[in-house]
């Protein structure tokens, strides 16, 4: 399969999020924010950054770029989308996915590992490499504007839903998130975003492979679609 | 006509920012000071003033979180 992943002035993960996609399964490209055509990808990535220097407010701007049209088009067909850190914030924004992220609760940019539990869908992983199926995974986090936040009548639809993806373990809910939530999909179940990490725990030099199976899971959907 | 756009984190939504600001101002000697919340604040130029509105849903504030309020100058 072919993977998108989009670059926005600012973005700054775009290259580790290549490196997964090819990992996981097939081949990737950068897709230029200015770019009106995703060239017929059968997934994509909005990587981690800090768009558009997040003026205004993380994602805010980035929404409008003219690549982001051509993402809301393929979500709307179906397409699979994984958003990560900068890139939920930019589906949220673009009303791709519920909720908003917001400033830590402790004001701090805070980076360090976290355990997270996956739910619904995206708990049928592919097993980490010589390990069990399990639906933990560790990966990296790195951000200031996290807190998940949604109105509670919103929350109880997405749980009851099934669309809260990816919880924060007990003990790890460092940002204040709403109800633990790290990540979440849109009703449809192909669009689905996360603040922590993935890209950057696909290889054992750096602690953890538990990251190839978020991507796993997103190149199982683009299959189905 | 000139506008300045108030926009302000939503009641009932914690608010580190002015938590921290409050925090901070008894150290600083000012003492009864409670209740602070931090926005944002954008002064424009518009020529169409009616589309303001629309303006501050679709860009300046997140309506999700965020309240706005148009003052004309």
């Amino acid at each position: 399969m072919i993977w998108g992943v989009v670059q926005f002035p600012g973005s700054c993960d775009e290259r580790d999020a290549l490196h997964a996609c090819e990992l996981a399964n097939g081949e990737a490209r950068l897709v230029w924010h200015e770019e009106r055509d995703l060239g017929g990808v059968d997934a994509v990535v909005i990587p981690g950054g800090f768009s558009y220097g997040d003026y205004l407010r993380a994602g805010a701007i980035a929404r409008f770029s003219p690549a982001m049209e051509a993402v809301a088009a393929f979500a709307a067909a179906g397409g699979p989308v994984l958003g990560i850190c900068n890139g939920f914030q930019v589906l949220c924004e673009a009303g791709l996915l519920p909720g908003a992220l917001l400033r830590n609760e402790e004001l701090r940019f805070t980076c360090r590992q976290v355990e997270l539990v996956a739910e619904g869908s995206t708990a049928e992983l592919t097993p980490s490499a010589g390990g069990e199926p399990s639906s933990r995974l560790s990966i990296p986090a790195k951000h200031g504007e996290g807190r998940y936040y949604a109105p509670d009548a919103v929350l109880d639809g997405l749980e009851a839903n099934g669309q809260v993806a990816y919880r924060y373990a007990e003990g790890h809910n460092f940002n204040g998130a709403a109800r633990d939530i790290a990540g979440v999909t849109n009703e449809a179940g192909n669009v689905v975003g996360l603040m922590p990490h993935p890209e950057h725990a696909v290889d054992p030099l750096t602690g953890s492979t538990d990251g190839l199976r978020v991507f796993e899971a997103v190149a199982a959907a683009g299959a189905r679609a | 006509m000139r506008a300045r756009v108030l926009i302000r984190p939503k009641e009932g939504i914690l608010d580190p920012q002015g938590k921290a600001v409050e925090r901070a101002l008894p150290a600083l000697g000012f003492e009864g000071i409670g209740h602070v919340h931090v926005g944002r604040m954008v002064e424009l130029e518009a020529e169409d003033p009616e589309r303001l509105g629309e303006l501050c849903e679709k860009l300046l504030a997140n309506p999700l979180i965020e309240d706005y309020e148009i003052q004309t100058l």
